[in-house]
């Protein structure tokens, strides 16, 4: 086998794709379809609460194409945390979506299902036993952290894929995976270099946002040699360049000459970018740094109440001139008026002074209008409707000093005003662990025939 | 004194996982990277963003993208209370502002 070819569809399952891409895609036969399901992006509402920030008709349309090509080939297909999040709910509620193009279609396929969920005893034991480490700038894990968290989940290497596909697995339906790895795992298990095959994997995962004009929804091959490997669009729209490639790099990572991941880290100090004839590029030199013990990032976010946002704006420029003493008014009216509660946080955002950058904005000086967004976070939903309510009905009426507009200091763009929004999401949990072994924690389950 | 933005082609912000936030200026020529990066100092980052200069974690030059990355610690983890920008895709702006 001189080169290995991977196709990544799509930089998230469920962001959709052009079907002539696709169909390009497959007429390179390729050895494997990849695709990564998941980002920590979003926040921490979806893996505390086990839901996908996808979308389920979405992500159907995707995978019909995908396993319908994947089965007809006979090639695998390696879906990377999967449900966003990659906890077990986000797995079984893309093993449902899986099932049901299944139900439809007549068909069926050997499926590995692997679970990435940690058991938080484990985690408790290797905390004391000086396994777990912060990962970023986060404060040391404790036990009260652990167990406050709703799902924990690891993010698996290439290695249980791999068993996965060894066993003979047609689809695998990942948790929590290190985005590379669902690209990285066909090539490595053919013996292809590691640092190459995980520095691809690293690109293809967003698909063709790496190309000119980049796009999330588009699909880019990569082609895995013995000592480089290339990227293509297949889109005539697009084309990658050195530049926009090496750009990628860089792309929601610290450092881009060190690529940290299960078990080392990718070196990108000799990495070499070159143009190739039809907007290829070819990249060489990568290198694959092991870390002394093998160590996957744990991840986890807990509960800390429910929130109940209103929406409202401010043009009065009296009001305005003075936007933060009345706010400050106002929260001492709630606080007055609720004496009882304790466990609840007001918070007023204005934007068009500081809304988007708060107090990391340099310019804070209001414009002629303000945007403001009253917000309750309680233990009850009920508590966080009563202040966020209470809150709103005071700011519109409230009086301020030199006050000539007596009839109401907000306009409201909805009726209702308040929008209960529901539990919220901390993430609690942002650590490495070591392993003794890569395949530890994680579970295969074989489903479909 | 000029404004990088002025020779900068890219400058955006993103999240680096849910604790750091990352900010990557790019050039179209060796000749604009090589005469910014030097000037693109974690005093200058810590003045625009009024915080104190250990929180700019990093500050790496990647000449294959001819790109300037620097790294901040988030002012609180994506998504927790308080938050304004879950993605911290719009946190660029005070880049505007930078001279060389």
């Amino acid at each position: 086998m001189n080169e290995i070819r991977v196709l990544s569809p799509t930089a998230i399952l469920g962001y959709g794709f052009p079907v002539a891409s696709f169909e390009e895609g497959m007429r390179r036969d390729p050895h494997v379809i990849a695709v990564d399901a998941g980002s920590t992006d979003p926040g921490p509402y979806y893996l505390g609460s086990g839901k996908s920030f996808t979308q389920r008709s979405a992500v159907k349309r995707d995978l019909k194409y995908l396993i319908d090509a994947a089965l007809e080939r006979n090639i695998p297909l390696i879906i990377g945390t999967a449900g966003g999040s990659g906890a077990r709910p986000h797995v079984e509620w893309n093993w449902e979506i899986i099932q049901e193009i299944f139900a439809e279609t007549g068909q069926t396929a050997k499926v590995a299902v692997i679970f990435s969920d940690v058991d938080k005893d484990v985690v408790v034991r290797k905390l004391y036993e000086g396994q777990i480490s912060p990962c970023g700038p986060v404060g040391e894990l404790t036990t009260e952290a652990v167990e406050e968290a709703t799902y924990l989940v690891a993010q698996m290497g290439v290695e249980p894929i791999i068993n996965a596909l060894q066993e003979g697995a047609q689809i695998v339906l990942a948790g929590r995976a290190y985005d590379p790895a669902a690209f990285a795992a066909v090539p490595i298990m053919h013996g292809f270099d590691q640092a190459l095959a995980l520095h691809m994997g690293k690109i293809l995962e967003c698909a063709a946002i790496a190309a000119v004009p980049g796009s999330g929804s588009d699909c880019l091959l990569g082609v895995l040699k013995r000592d480089s490997f290339i990227l293509e669009a297949l889109n005539p729209e697009r084309q990658c360049t050195p530049m926009s490639v090496a750009a990628h790099t860089l792309y929601e990572k610290s450092d881009p000459y060190r690529l940290p991941g299960p078990g080392g880290t990718l070196d990108l100090t000799d990495t070499q970018f070159s143009a190739l004839d039809g907007g290829r590029v070819e990249v060489s030199g990568t290198k694959f740094v092991p870390t002394p013990r093998f160590s996957v990032k744990l991840e986890g976010a807990k509960p800390i109440g429910f929130r109940t946002v209103s929406i409202a704006g401010v043009r009065d420029p009296i009001m305005i001139g003075q936007i933060d003493d009345i706010l400050a008014g106002v929260r001492q009216r709630v606080q007055d008026n609720f004496s009882d509660l304790q466990n609840y946080s007001l918070h007023f955002r204005c934007y068009g002074r500081d809304g988007v950058m708060g107090d990391l904005e340099p310019t804070p000086n209001p414009g002629h209008e303000l945007g403001i967004i009253i917000e309750a976070v309680a233990d009850t939903q009920d508590t966080a409707n009563t202040i966020c309510g209470f809150a709103r009905s005071t700011l519109l009426h409230y009086g301020y000093p030199g006050r000539k507009s007596t009839a109401g200091n907000l306009a409201f763009p909805y009726s209702p005003s308040d929008f209960p929004a529901g539990e919220v999401y901390e993430f609690c949990v942002h650590h490495l662990m070591e392993l003794d072994d890569p395949r530890e924690l994680f579970k295969i389950e074989w489903r479909g025939e | 004194m000029r404004y990088v933005r002025d020779v900068a082609a890219v400058i955006r912000s993103k999240n680096a996982g849910p604790f750091e936030l990352t900010f990557d200026l790019m050039f179209t020529n060796k000749h604009d990277y090589d005469e910014v990066r030097q000037a693109i100092t974690p005093a200058k980052i810590a003045e625009l963003y009024k915080i104190p200069e250990e929180n700019v974690l990093k500050i790496v030059h990647f000449e294959p993208a001819l790109a300037v990355k620097v790294t901040i610690k988030r002012p609180r983890a994506s998504g927790a209370l308080g938050e304004t920008d879950v993605y911290g895709a719009q946190q660029h702006a005070p880049l505007f502002e930078l001279t060389y």
